[in-house]
């Protein structure tokens, strides 16, 4: 599909126009079974080897609400500072898709779980912005497609698509946004900066790992414009399935720039829906349909109401996390860092690591050493998460610890934490099996310090007339005949020892 | 209360996903007429004090917990699909979009 | 050893209990009658010839290694084919599902296995329990054993017609708007739709979610007790399930008695299109309670005659949606699939194909119903309705205990008179269908031949929610007078086929 909307720079977009932004956030819960019925959630199943009669919709079944998803979707409506429906029904949203076995979602319609809420989000220069929550509600996935036969595997020119329904039925969350107004030129950075705080609260909250990259974090924007001055909406477009904090940021600018290319040719915006491409950072208009859509919404006779007890909703209200954004900044404030530095830890996925990593007895600065260095270059490596590394936390501090007390210099740490990650077993064992120990008993290094003096008289004069920073040269030969196993500190003093110098 | 036209039953099919017969279209749209004609008198009882009733007996908080039961195998998930390939169901060619 | 098939299921189970006769010659002597007769009746889509032995040979195994026997062990029954059945057809009367062979049992299934029920077969039914007649099945209609020419009820005329003529002395049906208690009037058989909860609808096809509920079926009161505890109880699998003891119908089936008890007698059921013959026998019936000792007390419902109304929007509507999921994807029929059309037009295409008109003209008018715009006039208003049938018993079950009514305004109709005439099919559930809406207890057993055309009358009884164990104790106490007086059960008068 090529692209033919023009586009206006993003600066004449916002010199005549004001954007309104509503973000639809659809989160997988990690729950074990699905939303209605006892199939396991596990990831990486044989197609079609985790249904049931339920989820595949068989004439017959029933469903039955998993109560960890209704928990699940409770906490996030505290988090997100909501109301908790005192009681709310499930509804059946009507349409046909092959994905969808039932050919009707079992969602929530006007009576969500939870209402009524906010997020504030810090934005890159620390200003933070309040985005207004309309709702949050549950629902359920759809199975998965694969078109075969087109050029693309997209849609369009498949001869036949094959259907796996292993992912019909698995919880979801989808969070609402009131309009977000006033964000003005900032809009797209609002959008990612929500979009991750959400990220960030969802996996505080332990509810789902909310991976992006995996589908388990899914974001619709809804985008118009208004010319400044005015109050009424535009038509809005609705980017569907958004699904990376990049991609957001761009679809929304992008809508931004094309919405004000049409408008300001005189043209109207048709509310349609459009499709994110993440190659050419544009998006395409999706099928137009003939017909508006009538979801037929009515109440899930097969499920009866929720009423979640108000003491239930108070003990859950309890067990809540302090908040990322705040999380963060206590944090950063504890490690000394700059606002800079926090937000590549964040970026890296890395916060969690570290503070685990300092529980288990590391320094911080440690700790935020080793994940943001050594290891954080493994996982661009390898192309997997920094928490999924083969390492733990645990391991990470005992390799400090060795650190610290000397046994390890940084050179050996390194080479302990490359045959941990290589499966060579807990630090200790690294250094056992690899024999990697600094060598500082004197006997073992006098007779290299004797040699690195006797290989080099001329420094070792110098030292003797009282230039002991010349130490170093000597230092440097010894490191480089023990293969860098040396005690450096202990080297030197060995050095001076021996030369009758005073350190 | 409106007619039911041809063109309402057409509209009517499409949403439903019945490919309707020229002759149904005519033969549907008398008796939904007088069916529809028949029940609209329900609107005219209840008053808006009173509450729908959507399920018959007042439970509330039916859950199960979140444990794993075990699933269809992949042959009897797929023992009645009209056409299968690859373990998955096979569908003609799919208009649209996700 | 007397004829098998005609001993009551309490009978049979008995016989086969005390070894008189085995579950196996129980069997075989019902598949016998089904092969000799079922040409004519046409009750059954399909006859489980080898899962019917396999599990009467189960039961005599049990008996010859001593083990304790279940009340209804070895009894064989009729299933209407709306339940699953695992590794057996299951059709719903519908061309879409025609060949389908579910991966599952469904609860009910499972629970009949378990109490050693033998399953003959599944019955036929008005194409996904819409009808009254059973006309609107894809497969053909059923003949009522006291009139080939005339309808058994519906939808579960397959398994009213098996009771009554003596292919099965059980049956199941699942009663939506009455196809339970219409079927059992117009057959002289006695059935039961017990409150809404009580019995697992978890692997019974969907029509109406809301309303839909499966019960027994039998030629007496106490078997069809026997067939309710046997079935009734709480299901995880489904969430409407209630969550508390079966009530003791047994034990009230074998205690039937009237005396002391409030009978009320509604006012809004009767008149106009009511059958001279049917209001005749239902007056004796009234007539017969105060005899045996109930207090008979009028009392109005005035919301009742809006119940069609809200019924007929309600159930559509639910249906719509229910019936979403023929859609030729992933089971059933799929039509039109040659490589060129889309995923859309196939679906249109099977569903044109595999409904039948009946079928069809309820979705349309559910898919209205619930249609922007239209929801809260039609929809939403029938949801009112329904609370303000719900206030109605309410308040009549604060007066009395039970109410009575005729099952049926009329005796069984004509094949083919009301086949194209939705709206006068329609009116044969008008009594029945309060109970739908409100989710509580009714049962329909014989109480007469109407007088002007020799076809049975069925009388309602009405409990409220849970309270289901006391249409068992009315049901038995009418019978048991009513035997009496007859000097034999009703059925005996109906034709040999
Ligand atoms: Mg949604
Ligand atoms: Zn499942």
């Amino acid at each position: 599909m090529t692209v033919t909307d023009d586009l206006v720079s993003y600066e004449d977009a916002l010199a005549s126009y004001d954007p309104v932004m509503g973000l639809e956030v659809h989160v997988e819960l990690g729950t074990r079974t699905k939303m209605f019925c006892g199939c396991s959630t596990e990831l990486g199943a044989e197609p079609n080897s985790q249904v049931c009669p339920t989820c595949l919709g068989l004439p017959g079944s029933l469903p039955v609400v998993n109560a960890v998803g209704v928990e699940s979707a409770i906490k996030i409506g505290l988090a997100l500072n909501c109301e908790i429906a005192q009681w709310c029904r499930f509804a059946r949203k009507n349409y046909f898709y092959p994905d969808m076995p039932k050919n009707f979602q079992t969602s929530q319609y006007d009576e969500p779980i939870a209402f009524n809420g906010y997020l504030d989000v810090a934005l890159e220069d620390g200003e933070v912005f309040r985005v207004e929550i309309e709702r949050a509600h549950m629902e359920e996935d759809t199975g998965k497609s694969t078109h075969i036969g087109g050029a693309t595997g997209r849609i369009h020119g498949a001869s036949h698509s094959l259907l796996d329904y292993n992912r019909a039925g698995i919880p979801l969350i989808e969070i609402v946004t009131k309009p977000i107004e006033g964000a003005g030129e900032r809009a797209p950075e609002v959008a990612r900066a929500y979009v991750a705080e959400l990220r960030e609260l969802i996996r505080a909250l332990g509810v789902s790992e909310a991976r992006m990259e995996m589908g388990q974090m899914r974001c619709d924007v809804n985008l118009s414009l208004r010319p400044h001055g005015t109050e009424k909406f535009g038509t809005r477009s609705e980017t569907k399935n958004v699904n990376s904090l990049r991609s957001v940021e761009r679809a929304a600018r992008f809508e931004i720039q094309r919405h004000a290319a049409v408008l300001s040719t005189g043209g109207t915006i048709v509310q349609e829906t459009r499709h994110f491409h993440e190659d050419t950072g544009s998006t395409t208009s999706g099928r137009i349909k003939e017909e508006a859509e009538d979801y037929r919404y009515f109440p899930e006779p097969d499920l009866v109401p929720v009423a979640p007890a108000r003491e239930w909703v108070e003990e859950l209200r309890a067990t809540l996390p302090e908040l990322p954004r705040l999380r963060r900044a206590r944090l950063r404030e504890e490690w000394g860092i700059s606002d800079h530095e926090m937000q590549s830890v964040l970026n890296a996925g890395a916060i969690d690591l570290i503070v685990a990593t300092v529980d288990a007895g590391a320094p911080a600065d440690q700790a935020r050493k080793w994940w943001m260095g050594e290891l954080a270059r493994r996982s661009n490596e390898d192309g997997v998460e920094l928490s999924a590394l083969p390492i733990t936390p645990a391991q990470v501090a005992r390799v400090c610890a060795l650190v610290a007390e000397g046994k390890l210099n940084d050179k050996l740490a390194r080479q302990v934490i490359e045959g941990v990650l290589a499966g060579e077993g807990d630090p200790d064992q690294v250094v056992e099996k690899r024999g990697l120990a600094v060598v500082s008993d004197s006997g073992a290094l006098g007779a290299a310090v004797d040699e690195a003096i006797a290989g080099n008289p001329g420094i070792a004069d110098k030292i003797r007339d009282g230039k002991v920073a010349a130490a170093g040269a000597l230092v440097g030969a010894v490191m480089k005949a023990t293969r860098g196993q040396a005690d450096a500190a202990r080297v030197r003093e060995l050095i001076l020892e021996k030369l009758g110098v005073q350190g | 209360m409106p007619g039911i036209t041809r063109e309402e039953v057409a509209h009517l099919g499409r949403l439903s996903r019945l490919e309707l017969k020229d002759e149904e279209l005519d033969h549907f749209a008398g008796q939904l007429d007088e069916i529809i004609g028949a029940v609209a008198r329900v609107s005219e009882v209840a008053g808006e004090d009173v509450p729908p009733t959507s399920h018959p007996l007042p439970l509330t908080n039916v859950m199960r917990p979140d444990v794993v039961r075990p699933s269809l195998t992949p042959q009897q998930a797929l023992s009645g699909a009209p056409a299968q390939e690859q373990q998955r169901f096979k569908v003609p060619q799919i208009l649209g979009e996700d | 050893m007397a004829d098998l098939t005609r001993l009551t299921a309490a009978q049979t189970a008995a016989a086969i209990a005390s070894g008189e006769t085995s579950a196996v010659d129980v069997a075989q002597a019902h598949l016998d009658r089904i092969a000799a007769i079922d040409e004519k009746v046409h009750a059954f889509l399909h006859v489980d010839t080898e899962g019917a032995l396999a599990a009467a040979r189960a039961v005599d195994a049990k008996r010859a290694k001593g083990e304790e026997l279940g009340p209804l062990a070895g009894v064989p029954l009729a299933l209407k084919d709306i339940f699953t059945t695992e590794g057996v057809p299951t059709t719903v009367g519908s061309k879409i599902l025609d060949g389908w062979i579910p991966p599952y049992d469904a609860t009910l299934t499972r629970r009949l296995k378990e109490a050693d029920v033998v399953i003959l077969g599944k019955t036929n039914m008005d194409e996904f329990a819409m009808g009254s007649s059973t006309e609107n099945s894809a497969f053909g209609p059923t003949g009522n054993p006291w009139d080939l020419t005339r309808i058994p009820g519906g939808s579960g005329g397959g398994s009213s017609a098996a009771l009554a003529s003596f292919q099965a002395p059980l049956a199941i049906g699942t009663d939506t708007g009455g196809s339970i208690r219409q079927p059992a009037a117009v057959t002289g058989t006695v059935g039961v739709k017990p409150t809404y909860g009580a019995v697992s609808r978890y692997g019974m096809v969907a029509f109406s979610s809301s309303l839909d509920q499966g019960g027994p079926c039998a030629r007496t009161v106490l078997d069809a007790a026997l067939l309710h505890e046997a079935i009734a109880g709480h299901d995880p699998l489904d969430s409407t399930s209630i969550d508390a003891p079966v009530p003791a119908v047994v034990e009230a089936a074998r205690n039937g008695d009237v005396r002391g008890l409030r009978v009320g007698v509604v006012k809004e059921f009767g008149g106009e299109g009511y059958q001279d013959g049917v209001m005749t026998r239902f007056h004796e019936s009234v007539e017969l309670l105060r005899e045996l000792g109930a207090e008979i007390v009028e009392v109005s419902c005035p919301s009742f005659t809006y119940a069609l109304a809200a019924y007929y929007l309600i159930a559509p509507s639910e249906c719509s949606s229910n019936l979403a999921r023929f859609d030729a994807m992933r089971y059933g029929l799929r039509v039109g699939d040659d490589g060129t059309r889309s995923a859309e037009e196939v679906t249109a295409l099977t569903r044109e194909a595999g409904f039948g008109a009946e079928v069809k003209r309820r979705i349309m008018l559910g898919t209205y119903a619930l249609s922007s715009g239209y929801y809260d006039a039609y929809y939403g208003s029938a949801q009112k309705v329904r609370t303000l049938i719900t206030r109605d018993f309410e308040r009549a079950f604060g007066d009395v205990d039970v109410l009575v009514s005729p099952t049926t305004p009329t005796t069984a109709f004509p094949i083919g008179e009301r086949a194209d005439d939705p709206m006068a099919m329609y009116l044969a559930d008008l009594c029945t269908i309060p109970s739908n809406l409100a989710g509580n207890a009714a049962m329909s057993l014989p109480c007469g031949l109407a007088p002007e055309d020799g076809l049975p009358v069925g009388l309602q009884i009405i409990a409220p929610a849970l309270a289901d164990d006391r249409l068992y104790r009315v049901g038995a106490a009418v019978e048991s007078a009513f035997t009496a007086r007859w000097g034999h059960p009703l059925l005996e008068e109906a034709p040999t086929l």
